[in-house]
């Protein structure tokens, strides 16, 4: 046996449930994740990536289930949790009237670091964000207040990151920064779970777990996912994009048809009946088979969702 | 693009009906308020007021004594009881208990056969003139009630008068309304500013999101609370030294107590009214609804304190309501030690509720204030 043993678990929860009124937001989920792993969530808005987060770090009370969240229970001791833990909320939270340097100030004391000041100097460095340090937080653009927002989290070293959806709304080449950053802190033993709406995200986690109506639905890494949904994905390209991409919609045996750019995907479980379907209303665009996304994959399970 | 579409403004229209009716606490408190203000003006003010309590000092209560006490209640302004010593009724005219003491020397009826016209001393708490001041003046139409005690021989005497009502004015001699106004004001400006500054306090977070960020980090409801406090109690103490300074020096305020005890007992007043601020941001949804409480509160604070309307002239159930106000008893707390010097042992009574206001809003907001986000 060489699995990960339960201490090893840093996140370890089991039938958590939620309601909002009337509404079940998660609803009998539960989730491991090792040390040092980064972890994706994913899933349409509404499918409870956020409550979630929001009950493993002890900002909402399950109704249900139970679970620890680095070894401490997440109902009993979500004071202890929050020591250890660094959120990162979805909507910018810190003050946008005190500036990145005062922020993250504030934060350290909270925390009640020995040394707030050196620890904020060196954290600007590494986050570069020192040229900054003395600018307003509301005046930031989306992607440096992002970068302030998770300095602000990983500023007391904390073992888990929680991100909800962390890089929304920002330039890809920042979001590209942003993981690069992730990567370098998960490199350090820090676990991360990140909910992200964005594929190529998704695909830069060591494990992605996809929640529907507040359950998991499938989880593994990228390639597992791929494998396991068993997805045959045709590319075509050629002039007519457009004009194939509705006809193909339509066709018995296709799950997803979609436009990236000038070439068109087509994805469906079922060969014979999608080359079948690209056979008759594929006319004009030259085929080719071409290794899944796992952008087709979760196009097929929003599908599944909503049949 | 037309001057005014009919459609376009029902859409508006019809937004912002919707969105008046999601928000039933602003609705409530909208119709609340002048229910409110009706009642207090129509029934609770009194500019003219009657029924005021007065203290009688009698060494052995005799017929003329008891014919003229009951003249001063028959006009409607007096409230009278038997006081049994004159320190007794000193203390209440100190406290506010009291705000007049009728005092009969001895052997009144015989001076008054003798036609020696003795004296009735009327002392009066002047710190609120307009309170004292019709009362005062219905002694003048008393002076021939003992008419028909009187014996026979003396009967239709036009002189020597029977006696005379000799009105001793305390603590604001010349009845200056700005004496009783100042004392007044710088509670109603602390609660206006202090009360409105909190209650933004923890809406404000809740409204921008930054909240959430907070709740997630390691803090106590209380550090929350505490941090929130402190910077209005400094703004607070400033604002009192400031009025304080204007009416000492422009206004020739006297200030017959001791400024370190009242700054002492404005430090609990504040703190009452950031509790109560403190305690609304933490009930209501949203800005808006936080200020609409404060102001809510603030116009029975103000009119049912004794501010501008004689306390003493509310009916009783205004004057219940009004003692339970921490602005009513800081109002008197302030008159009494600028005006009157009173000490802690005399600002004691109106001391103790402003204390238990506090505690039992900071219990309240402890209690509604939400650790997570549920």
């Amino acid at each position: 046996m060489n699995g990960p043993k339960p201490e090893d678990y840093v996140i370890d929860v089991h039938d958590l449930r939620k309601d909002f009124g009337t509404l079940r937001v998660v609803d009998g989920l539960s989730l491991r994740v090792a040390r040092g792993e980064i972890c994706g969530f994913l899933g349409a808005n509404g499918s409870g990536k956020t409550t979630t987060i929001r009950m493993l770090c002890g900002l909402l009370v399950p109704d249900a289930g139970r679970g620890t969240c680095l070894g401490l229970d997440i109902i009993r001791d979500a004071p202890r949790i929050r020591r250890q833990v660094g959120y990162m909320t979805q909507r910018f939270s810190l003050y946008e009237d005190l500036t990145v340097r005062e922020n993250l100030e504030l934060v350290a004391g909270i925390y009640e670091l020995s040394d707030p000041r050196g620890a904020v100097d060196a954290m600007l460095d590494r986050m570069e964000l020192r040229g900054r340090a003395s600018q307003l937080a509301g005046q930031l653009s989306g992607g440096w207040k992002q970068r302030l927002a998770l300095t602000a989290c990983v500023l007391h070293r904390p073992a888990l990151l929680l991100l909800d959806e962390p890089t929304a709304g920002v330039d890809a080449r920042a979001r590209r920064a942003f993981w690069d950053l992730i990567h370098d802190m998960a490199g350090g033993g820090l676990t991360v779970l990140v909910s992200t709406h964005y594929m190529d995200e998704a695909e830069r986690c060591a494990r992605v777990v996809y929640l529907a109506g507040g359950r998991i639905v499938v989880q593994g890494s990228a390639g597992e996912l791929l494998a396991r949904v068993g997805l045959v994905t045709f590319e075509g390209t050629g002039d007519g994009v457009e004009d194939a991409v509705r006809r193909l919609r339509e066709a018995p045996g296709v799950e997803a048809a979609t436009v990236f750019g000038r070439a068109l995907h087509v994805a469906g479980m079922d060969r014979a009946r999608l080359e079948e379907a690209i056979h008759a209303q594929g006319g004009g665009l030259a085929w080719q088979e071409v290794p899944p996304r796992l952008e087709d994959v979760f196009i097929h399970l929003l599908g599944q969702e909503d049949g | 693009m037309g001057m005014l579409s009919a459609r376009r403004l029902r859409a508006l229209l019809r937004k912002e009906w919707l969105q008046v009716r999601r928000d039933p606490m602003t609705l409530r408190l909208i119709i609340a308020l002048p229910v409110m203000q009706l009642l207090i003006f129509g029934y609770a003010i009194n500019s003219n007021p009657h029924d005021l309590p007065t203290g009688v000092l009698m060494a052995e209560p005799s017929r003329y004594e008891r014919t003229i006490v009951a003249a001063l209640r028959n006009t409607g302004y007096y409230r009278t009881r038997l006081v049994g010593s004159e320190a007794e009724a000193e203390a209440d005219i100190a406290e506010g208990r009291l705000l007049f003491v009728v005092d009969f020397p001895p052997g009144f009826d015989r001076a008054v056969d003798r036609g020696e016209a003795p004296s009735v001393l009327v002392d009066t708490d002047g710190t609120d003139p307009t309170a004292v001041g019709y009362a005062t003046a219905a002694l003048s139409g008393l002076g021939d009630v003992l008419a028909r005690d009187l014996p026979p021989a003396r009967r239709g005497m036009a002189l020597p008068v029977p006696f005379r009502f000799v009105v001793h004015t305390r603590y604001n001699p010349e009845q200056l309304t700005v004496l009783n106004v100042v004392p007044g004001l710088i509670c109603v400006v602390l609660m206006m500013s202090t009360l409105m500054l909190t209650t933004l306090a923890i809406t404000r977070e809740r409204e921008r999101g930054t909240m959430e960020n907070l709740l997630a980090m390691p803090v106590r409801p209380v550090e929350v609370m505490l941090a929130k406090i402190a910077p209005y109690i400094g703004i607070g103490y400033l604002q009192v030294l400031v009025i304080l300074l204007i009416a000492v020096l422009l206004l020739h305020l006297p200030v017959h107590g001791s400024i370190l005890l009242l700054f002492g007992v404005l430090g609990v007043f504040i703190a009452s009214n950031l509790a109560l601020g403190i305690t609304y941001s933490t009930l209501a949804a949203n800005q808006m609804q936080a200020q609409q409480m404060a102001q809510f509160t603030m116009l029975p604070f103000m009119l049912l304190s004794g501010f501008v309307f004689p306390f003493q002239g509310m009916p009783r159930w205004a004057r219940v309501i009004g003692e339970g106000m921490p602005t009513t008893h800081a109002m008197r707390i302030v008159r009494g030690v600028l005006l009157k010097g009173n000490g802690l042992a005399e600002i004691l009574p109106d001391l103790w509720p402003i204390v238990l206001f506090t505690l039992c809003t900071v219990a309240v907001a402890v209690r509604f204030y939400r650790e997570t986000l549920d």
